[in-house]
C-alpha cells in the first residue's frame, strides 16, 4: 500500500517538475520584451476603453505613448478625451516630458428643429436607426440637413452623456461628455461637433446644418440658418465664415462676446450658460423685434431644458 | 390627407405570422390528442388540460412579472409547448409532476432565453427529460390501453411497459426478437394506437394525418422528416439484416415510441433547428442516427427526446458550417 | 404544357393585385409646371444646358450625361425655364430639378409623332449605340441604368442572347403589359435595334404566363421576326430581376458581383425596346413613359402615357383624384418601389407606377422575435441568409456580413415579405449595404 502511494507521489512530483521546467524553458524563448512604462501608463488612462484617442483601446494607446516618447521624446498630438489635461499631465510626467494644457471639449448638437421649430410632415415606420433613415428620406421634418431623432448618437455613448429629449425629438448632451467624438462619428448628417467647452460652461454656436438657400431652409424649420451674413458683418474677430448659405463660427477664434446672437434673425445662432440681459429696444422694425424677442425666448428655453437635465441627471 | 408615411420597400407583407404557424401545429396535434383520449380516457384529458393551462400561466407570469415585456401568450407558443409537454408524459402522471414539467418547459427552456426564438432546446423536450431523469418511476409506469367506454382509466390500476420497453427488457433478459414479438401488439394496433406508453405517442396514424395538415400548410418542410426517417430506417435496416435475432425490424423502429411524435412535432421546431436545408437535412441525419444508438445500446429504452436535444446543441454549429448554396457562387467557366 | 421554366432557388407569390391590366393607356396632356430632375439615371448627374428664362421645345437637349455612366436629358414640354433649383424627387431628397413653365406644346423639327410603323432599320451598330445615349434612354424596368452602356460589350466579352424582359413580376404594375399589347410591333422592332446594337442574333422575350394576352399577342408577331423568340414563364416573384431572368430563361448563373454579359446575355425591358423604337425609328428622345396608377381605394386605376416630369398629383387628379385615406405613396411596385415624401413628386424615367395603401395597408405588421424558421433563407432568389445579415448590420458587424457576400443582396424583399415575425429584413440588409460599400470603397482609395 505504502508504495503505491510513495509512487505515485514521485511520479507525479517528477511530472510536475518536468512540465515546470518545459513551461520555463517556452516562456524564456518566447518572452516578449516590453516596456515596463506602458504598464504604468495604462494605469493612469481611465481604463473606458472609448476609442476617442483614435486607438482600439486605453492599452493600445498608452504602448503608442511610450512608443512616441521614446522616439520623438514628445507626446504632442496624443490627448485621451476622457481624462483631459489631468491624465495627460500624469502621463507626460511618467514619460519625463512635458504637455501642452488642452482646452477640453464637449459634444454640441447643431440642431434645434424640434417638433415646435420644425413640424412633423411624414411619418416614419421602420427600424429606429438614423443611418437607416437617412439613407430613405429626408426626414420626418423635410429638413434633408437636421437631426432625424432617431438616436444613433445616445446608442453610441458609453458615459450616459447624450440623451433624446422626448419634448424636442432631440438629443441632449449633458455634463458627463469627455468629447471622445462617438456620436460624431455616428451621427450620418454631421450635426454634431466637439467644439470648447467653454469657461463657465459658456458657449456661443450656430445651431443649424442646413445648407439650403433661406426660402426652402425656413419652410421646414423656423430656427434654420438662413445664410444671411448679418452674424458675419458683426463679428470683430473673424471668427464667423458663410459657407453653402450656412454661417459657422470658429471655436478657436471666438471671444464669446455675444454680438451674432443678437442680430441673427432666425435665432439660429445659440448662446448657452450666460445671464442673462434686458433686450435692446432696436430701432427696426416690429417684426424684427417680435423675431428677436422669438429668439431670446427660444434661447432661454434651450438654456433652461438644459440645466433641467443636468439636474435630473446629477 | 394624412400624414404620408416612408418606410423602406417591401411595403407588402405575405399572410405568414408566427400566431398561424403556432395555432397550425395545435390545429395539427387534435387528432392525436382524440386517440389519446380514447385511448387513455379521463386520464389524458386531465393531463392536456393542466400541462396547457400550466404552460400559459408560466409564461403569463413570467412575462408579465419577469421579463415584463408585452404578453407573447396569444401567440400560441406556450400553447403548443403545453400540447407537447402532455403527449411526452405518461396519462397517470401526478399533477404536481406535470406541474414541475410546465415550469421546467416554459421558466428554464423557454423564457430564461428571453422568450421565444432565443430557446436553444425545444422547450416541452427539456421539460420531459427532466421529469424523466427527476421522476423516472413515475414517468415510466405507462397505463395500458383501455377503451374511454370500459372505463377504469382514472385508477390507472394496470400498468404495463411499452414495446421498446418490453424488446429492450427481454433482449437483456436473452430472448431472441422473434420470442419477444409475440409479446407485443401487433403492427396495426402499433399504428393505430393501441400500444402503451405517453399520450401522443401512442399512434402513429394520427400523428401522421397532423402532418399531412403541416405539410400542406406548409408549417413543416421535408428535410427533417425524410433524413431523420431516413437515417434510421437505414442504420436499423443494416442492423437487421446483420442478425435478426438480436435486432430488431426497422417497421419497428419506426411505429413503436415516440418517434412519429418526435420527428413531424418537435424534430421541426424552427426556433432550435438549424436554418438551411442542408442544415436540416443533417440534423435529422444526426438524429436518426443518436436515436438509434441510444434504443440499441442504450441504456433507456427510447432515444428520441435526447436525440433531439443533442443535436439541438449542435444546431448552430450546423447553421455555420451549412449554408445555403449562394446564386452565382460555382464559377462557370468561359 | 410542360413545365413552365422559372428561377432557382427562392421567391415568393404575392398577391397579383393587377387592377389596371385592362384599362388602355391613355395619354396624359402635358402638366402646367413641369419638374425634370438631372439626374435620372443610376450613376453621374448630367450638366444642365439651359438657363432661367431659356425658351425650350418639346425633345430639345436640356441637359447632356457626360460620364460614362450617365445619359441625356430632354424637355418633355415646351415653354420657358422657370429655374434650376432643388425639388423633391423619388429619392427622398431635393435635387437639382429643371422648372420648366409649360406655353403650348411646340416640338423640335424632325421628331415623327405619326402612328406608322417603321420597320427598315438603316443605322449601322455603331450608330444605334451612338443614337440610343443621345436620346436618354435608360432601363425603363425601374433601376434606370443607362442603356448604351449595356450595349458597349466590354473588350474580350461577346453577347450571345438579348434578352427581354417582359415578366412584370411586382404587383400591381401593368405598365408593361398594356405597352405589350398595345405596341407589340414596335417592340418586336426594338428588340431587333438592340440585336443589332448588340450584335448578336438571338433574342428571347420572357413573359410570365399570368399575361396570356401578351403572350399570345408577341408570340404571334415575333414569327415574322428572325430569331426572336417569346418564352412564357412560371409567375414567380422576383423574376423580372436580370439574374433571376437568365437563370430563368437560358439557365445560367451571372458569378456573384459580375455583370450579365459575364454569362453572355444582356438584358433589357420591353419598356425599353418600345423606347429604342421610337429614339431610332421615330427620333424621338425619352420624354414620356408608361406609368401605372394603381392603388385598391383608387376609384380609376389606369395606364397613362405621361411626360417626364409631369408633378404625380396630376395623375392622380386624372385616375379620378386621390382617396382620402391615403397613408403612403410608392413609386414603383409594392415590393421593391420607393414611399415618396410629396404628392409634388415628379414622374422620372424610372417611374414605372405610382402605387396608392391607405393608412391600413401602409402600417407595417408589428415585429416580434426571429422565430428561426428559415422561411427567409428559403424565398431568398440568391441563396443569402437574410436573418443572418440583417442581425449582423443590427449589430453593427459590417466586416463579418462582408463576408456573408451581404453585397450580393438584390434586394428584392421577399426575405421581409415573408418573414412571419415582421422583421424589416430587408431595412438592415440595405444598410449593411450601404456600409459595407463604403468600407469596400475607402479600402479602393487607400
Amino acid at each position: 500500500m505504502n508504495d503505491i502511494l510513495l509512487f505515485s507521489v514521485i511520479s507525479l512530483s517528477a511530472i510536475g517538475v518536468a512540465a515546470s521546467v518545459i513551461l520555463f524553458l517556452i516562456a524564456q524563448k518566447f518572452k516578449v520584451i516590453e516596456d515596463p512604462k506602458i504598464d504604468v501608463v495604462e494605469e493612469v488612462l481611465p481604463a473606458a476603453n472609448c476609442g476617442g484617442c483614435g486607438y482600439p483601446g486605453c492599452r493600445n494607446f498608452a504602448e503608442a505613448l511610450v512608443n512616441s516618447a521614446n522616439k520623438n521624446k514628445s507626446i504632442e498630438g496624443f490627448n485621451c478625451p476622457v481624462g483631459g489635461s489631468e491624465v495627460m499631465g500624469k502621463v507626460a510626467e511618467i514619460l519625463g516630458l512635458e504637455v501642452e494644457e488642452q482646452e477640453p471639449l464637449i459634444a454640441v448638437v447643431r440642431c434645434n428643429g424640434s417638433r415646435a421649430n420644425a413640424s412633423q410632415k411624414i411619418s416614419y415606420d421602420g427600424p429606429a436607426t438614423c443611418a437607416f433613415a437617412h439613407n430613405l428620406f429626408s426626414g420626418e421634418n423635410g429638413c434633408p440637413y437636421g437631426c432625424l431623432g432617431l438616436g444613433d448618437c445616445v446608442v453610441v455613448c458609453q458615459f450616459d452623456a447624450i440623451y433624446m429629449n422626448p419634448e424636442t425629438a432631440l438629443p441632449d448632451v449633458n455634463d458627463k461628455c469627455v468629447a471622445c467624438g462617438a456620436c460624431v462619428e455616428a451621427c450620418p448628417r454631421d450635426i454634431i461637433e466637439l467644439r470648447y467647452k467653454g469657461k463657465k460652461d459658456r458657449r456661443i454656436f450656430v445651431s443649424c446644418v442646413n445648407k439650403e438657400k433661406g426660402g426652402p431652409a425656413r419652410k421646414n424649420c423656423k430656427v434654420a440658418c438662413i445664410g444671411c451674413g448679418k452674424c458675419v458683418e458683426v463679428c470683430t474677430f473673424d471668427a464667423i465664415t458663410l459657407e453653402n448659405n450656412l454661417a459657422y463660427i470658429d471655436y478657436e477664434k471666438c471671444k464669446l462676446c455675444r454680438k451674432c446672437v443678437s442680430v441673427c434673425p432666425t435665432g439660429a445662432i445659440h448662446e448657452l450658460n450666460f445671464p442673462s440681459r434686458k433686450p435692446k429696444v432696436e430701432k427696426t422694425g416690429e417684426g424684427d423685434a417680435a423675431l428677436k424677442k422669438e429668439k431670446v425666448i427660444a434661447a432661454k428655453k434651450t438654456e433652461s431644458t438644459k440645466d433641467n437635465q443636468q439636474e435630473l441627471k446629477s | 390627407m394624412n400624414m404620408l408615411i416612408v418606410s423602406g420597400s417591401p411595403h407588402i407583407h405575405g399572410d405568414t405570422s408566427v400566431k398561424k404557424i403556432m395555432y397550425g401545429v395545435v390545429y395539427a396535434m387534435i387528432p392525436a390528442m382524440l386517440v389519446s383520449v380514447y385511448f387513455f380516457g379521463l386520464g389524458a384529458l386531465r393531463v392536456l388540460a393542466i400541462s396547457i393551462l400550466a404552460c400559459l400561466l408560466f409564461e403569463w407570469v413570467i412575462q408579465k412579472y419577469l421579463i415584463k415585456g408585452p404578453l407573447t401568450i396569444n401567440d400560441g407558443s406556450a400553447l403548443v409547448t403545453g400540447v407537447l409537454l402532455a403527449f411526452n408524459v405518461p396519462s397517470n402522471l401526478p399533477i404536481w409532476i406535470l406541474i414541475i414539467g410546465a415550469f421546467v418547459s416554459i421558466g428554464i427552456g423557454k423564457m430564461s432565453f428571453g422568450g421565444l426564438g432565443k430557446n436553444p432546446f425545444n422547450p416541452a423536450l427539456v421539460g420531459r427529460v427532466f421529469l424523466l431523469i427527476s421522476f423516472p418511476v413515475q414517468m415510466t409506469s405507462w397505463p395500458v390501453p383501455k377503451l374511454l367506454f370500459g372505463c377504469q382509466a382514472l385508477t390507472d390500476a394496470i400498468t404495463g411497459p411499452t414495446p421498446l420497453g418490453i424488446l429492450k427488457g427481454g433482449l437483456k433478459m436473452g430472448k431472441t426478437v422473434q420470442e419477444l414479438m409475440t409479446e407485443m401488439p401487433s403492427y396495426v394496433q402499433e399504428l393505430l394506437g393501441n400500444q402503451g406508453g405517453s399520450l401522443g405517442e401512442v399512434s402513429a396514424i394520427a400523428l401522421i394525418i397532423g402532418a399531412i395538415y403541416m405539410f400542406v400548410r406548409k408549417i413543416i418542410t421535408w428535410e427533417v422528416p425524410v433524413a431523420y426517417f431516413g437515417s434510421v430506417v437505414v442504420f436499423t435496416g443494416i442492423l437487421w439484416l446483420i442478425d435478426p435475432m438480436l435486432y430488431v425490424n426497422p417497421a419497428f423502429h419506426l411505429v413503436t415510441g415516440g418517434l412519429m411524435l418526435g420527428v413531424f412535432y418537435m424534430a421541426t421546431d424552427m426556433v432550435s433547428t438549424p436554418l438551411s436545408s442542408k442544415g436540416m437535412l443533417i440534423f435529422g441525419l444526426g438524429c436518426g442516427i443518436l436515436t438509434v444508438v441510444i434504443r440499441v445500446w442504450g441504456a433507456y429504452p427510447e432515444g428520441v427526446s435526447f436525440a433531439i436535444l443533442i443535436m439541438n446543441a449542435f444546431a448552430p454549429l450546423i447553421n455555420m458550417g451549412f449554408k445555403p448554396k449562394r446564386f452565382g457562387e460555382k464559377v462557370i467557366e468561359a | 404544357m410542360s413545365i413552365l421554366k422559372t428561377f432557382k432557388p427562392g421567391g415568393v407569390n404575392p398577391a397579383e393585385n393587377k387592377l389596371s391590366a385592362n384599362r388602355p393607356i391613355e395619354i396624359l396632356n402635358p402638366p402646367g409646371q413641369a419638374f425634370i430632375p438631372i439626374n435620372q439615371n443610376l450613376g453621374a448627374p448630367a450638366i444642365p444646358l439651359v438657363q432661367k428664362g431659356d425658351e425650350v421645345k418639346v425633345g430639345q437637349l436640356i441637359a447632356r450625361g457626360e460620364a460614362f455612366i450617365s445619359s441625356n436629358v430632354h424637355s418633355s414640354v415646351s415653354g420657358k425655364v422657370l429655374k434650376i433649383d432643388n425639388v423633391v424627387d423619388p429619392s427622398g431628397y431635393k435635387r437639382p430639378t429643371i422648372v420648366i413653365n409649360v406655353e403650348g406644346d411646340e416640338w423640335v423639327p424632325g421628331i415623327d409623332r405619326s402612328s406608322e410603323i417603321k420597320k427598315l432599320v438603316t443605322l449601322s451598330q455603331k450608330e444605334i449605340i451612338e443614337k440610343i445615349k443621345e436620346m436618354g434612354i435608360v432601363g425603363l424596368g425601374g433601376a434606370a441604368f443607362p442603356s448604351h452602356v449595356k450595349l458597349m460589350v466590354p473588350d474580350g466579352k461577346k453577347a450571345e442572347f438579348l434578352l427581354i424582359n417582359g415578366v412584370e413580376c411586382e404587383p400591381f404594375l401593368t405598365s408593361d403589359h398594356r405597352l405589350m399589347l398595345e405596341k407589340g410591333e414596335e417592340i418586336l422592332i426594338g428588340t431587333s435595334i438592340l440585336m443589332k446594337g448588340l450584335g448578336v442574333d438571338k433574342a428571347i422575350i420572357g413573359i410570365e404566363n399570368n399575361k396570356p394576352d401578351a403572350i399570345d399577342h408577341l408570340s404571334g408577331l415575333a414569327e415574322n421576326y428572325d430569331g426572336i423568340k417569346v418564352q412564357p414563364l412560371k409567375v414567380k416573384y422576383p423574376q423580372g430581376g436580370e439574374k433571376q431572368l437568365i437563370k430563368a430563361i437560358i439557365n445560367r448563373e451571372v458569378p456573384s458581383g459580375k455583370l450579365p454579359i459575364e454569362v453572355e446575355a444582356v438584358v433589357h425591358n420591353v419598356g425599353t425596346a418600345y423606347a429604342v423604337y421610337e429614339a431610332i425609328q421615330k427620333n424621338k428622345p425619352l420624354i414620356e413613359r408608361v406609368v401605372t396608377v394603381t392603388g385598391r381605394y383608387l376609384s380609376k386605376p389606369s395606364n397613362f402615357l405621361a411626360r417626364i416630369g409631369t408633378p404625380i398629383s396630376d395623375l392622380f387628379e386624372k385616375a379620378s383624384g386621390l382617396p382620402e385615406n391615403t397613408g403612403k405613396i410608392i413609386g414603383g411596385g409594392p415590393m421593391m418601389g420607393k414611399a415618396l415624401i410629396s404628392t409634388e413628386t415628379p414622374v422620372v424615367k424610372g417611374t414605372s407606377g405610382i402605387l396608392l395603401f391607405s393608412e391600413e395597408e401602409a402600417s407595417r405588421v408589428p415585429v416580434k422575435n426571429c422565430i428561426r424558421c428559415g422561411r427567409c433563407i428559403k424565398v431568398c432568389p440568391m441563396g443569402l441568409e437574410p436573418v443572418l445579415l440583417a442581425q449582423l448590420s443590427e449589430r453593427e458587424m459590417y466586416t463579418q456580413a462582408e463576408l456573408e457576400n451581404v453585397m450580393d443582396c438584390i434586394e428584392c424583399g421577399s426575405c421581409h415579405y415573408t418573414c412571419p415575425s415582421g422583421r424589416p429584413l430587408l431595412d438592415y440588409i440595405r444598410l449593411g449595404k450601404s456600409k459595407v460599400g463604403q468600407i469596400i470603397r475607402n479600402r479602393g482609395k487607400k
